[in-house]
């Protein structure tokens, strides 16, 4: 479990987060979901250590991330997994290598166990066959399964995700949610989703974070955006005339 | 307002040099960027380094004998001043600013492709220290080579001097041997090499923190590479002054 506590985040004198305070659950698809500019991503670099907060606390497990020294951080940091939008894999290295580099890093596995591990989490993104490949023959979403099986290849606690679906069709994104849904259950993760992509929100929101102008708006489960009287919420969510219609529609069955 | 920006990047150079010169968390892995650098930075570059000095060489040689060369001179003085020229300044801070074209300009947009499409940042999630493991082998890597280098350097452009005379003929074979084996110093071969250990530092450590800190897209990373190769080639002139000075 990650628990934010009044975070505070200000670039000069823009202030970016202010004061957010939530809860990021275990064993979950943990969502933050905002307008373009709202902090999301400032959020998440928050968490993982990649930017310092103003104030405010980030407890993993109740240890606070920003008192560590950078050792410890250094330290926690091997605990977590993270899959950026644009998958950040080595340019020069195989995707089997790519897998392979952090059991390389950081296990005492021996070579052929620690091939044994990287062919196995290829696997469970479906990418046997394609170890040898380097990255730039690799299509977009292919690239991100490999950060996926990168990004599990040492059992990470917490797995990060920033807006893994940007660029892909709604076909592979579909792949991809799946993915991160299920291995977040089946390793009990707590998992940590940026995301634009409306069916994300729907289809695995377990828990999601609405972020608005760096403060949250509101928090809840995907079921009850629906029902919910937030303005600001639905407004994002039901952007287009088509989904506000849906909206209306399932309201309607619902009621009578 | 100049020399606060300048001071502000010096500090940052200076910090990234503190976190680059750490134990590497995996000698193995130390082991395998180290190889491979030496053999993109250093072996890569060969070609390119006897090229030169072949033609700086038989160059310098022709010059020497069609204008310095006079009945009051003696006839080995054009592979008299051709070899202490190689070996004093081409070989060492000529070659060097060369490679600072090459070398810095590659060092620079490798890594800053690498932070612009947050390989750097999925290093630093995975508690690797990034400048040490990227930054480290490249540095270690050209100090290593770069003795290799000035030698291979010197003794082309001397073999560029024996083509004009075997060659075109310019000068003869054994006034030119004569000439190069003429009051040799060894020192100055040892101060070719311990000047080109600094240029080497030079060539690889200011581009790394103009590729590690770059900002922005492409762009930003077209910038840091050509800023790259203009510090460089700035800190080699200068520092050649005073290590000159210094050596002699």
């Amino acid at each position: 479990m990650i628990e934010v506590r009044d975070l505070y985040k200000r670039f000069e004198d823009k202030e970016v987060l202010r004061g957010i305070s939530t809860v990021f659950e275990n064993g979950k698809t943990n969502l933050i979901i905002g307008q373009s500019g709202s902090g999301k991503t400032v959020l998440m670099k928050n968490l993982v250590g990649l930017l310092t907060p103003t104030s405010g606390q980030v407890l993993y497990d109740g240890r606070d991330f920003v008192a560590m020294s950078k050792h410890e951080q250094v330290m926690m940091r091997r605990e977590m997994g993270m899959i950026f939008q644009s998958a950040a894999l080595f340019d020069s290295l195989s995707v089997l290598e790519n897998v392979m580099f952090p059991l390389d890093m950081f296990s005492d596995m021996t070579q052929r166990e620690r091939q044994r591990r990287a062919m196995d989490c290829l696997d469970r993104v479906n990418l046997v066959g394609a170890e040898q490949k380097y990255p730039g023959e690799i299509s977009g979403g292919m690239q991100k399964r490999v950060a996926i099986a990168r990004a599990i290849a040492l059992n990470p606690k917490y797995l990060f995700c920033d807006e893994p679906n940007s660029g892909l069709d709604p076909k592979t994104s579909l792949v991809i949610d799946e993915l991160l849904h299920g291995i977040t259950h089946e390793f009990q993760m707590t998992t940590i989703i940026n995301t634009h992509d409306m069916n994300s929100v729907m289809g695995i929101g377990e828990n999601i974070i609405f972020i608005y102008e760096g403060q949250k708006e509101w928090q809840g489960v995907s079921s009850q955006i629906m029902d919910s009287d937030n303005r600001r919420l639905t407004d994002f969510i039901f952007a287009s005339d088509l989904l506000k219609e849906m909206r209306q529609a399932i309201r309607k069955e619902t009621t009578a | 307002m100049f020399i606060e920006k300048w001071l502000e990047a010096f500090g940052r150079y200076l910090i990234l040099m503190s976190r680059t010169f750490s134990v590497p968390e995996r000698f193995r892995m130390f082991w395998k960027q180290y190889v491979k650098e030496m053999s993109q930075l250093g072996v890569d570059s060969i070609g390119i380094v006897l090229l030169i000095s072949f033609f700086i060489g038989a160059v310098i040689c022709i010059q020497m004998k069609v204008n310095i060369e006079s009945p009051w001179m003696p006839r080995w003085v054009a592979g008299y001043t051709t070899r202490e020229i190689m070996l004093l300044e081409f070989s060492s801070s000529i070659m060097c600013l060369i490679l600072a074209g090459k070398v810095g300009s590659s060092i620079a947009s490798e890594l800053g492709t690498m932070r612009v499409t947050q390989q750097i940042d999925a290093l630093e999630i995975m508690g690797v220290n990034s400048a040490s493991y990227l930054i480290l082998p490249k540095i270690l890597g050209l100090l290593t080579l770069m003795p290799f280098l000035v030698i291979f350097s010197s003794a082309t452009g001397i073999l560029g001097a024996y083509g004009t005379a075997y060659i075109g003929h310019i000068i003869a074979p054994d006034d030119l041997t004569v000439g190069l084996q003429h009051d040799f110093v060894p020192w100055f071969l040892w101060m070719s090499i311990i000047k080109s250990q600094f240029f080497a530092f030079i060539i690889s450590s200011v581009p790394a923190y103009f590729g590690y800190t770059v900002e922005g897209g492409s762009v930003g990373v077209g910038k840091s590479s050509t800023d790259a190769v203009v510090t460089s080639s700035v800190l080699i002139l200068f520092s050649d002054v005073f290590l000159t000075q210094l050596l002699s």
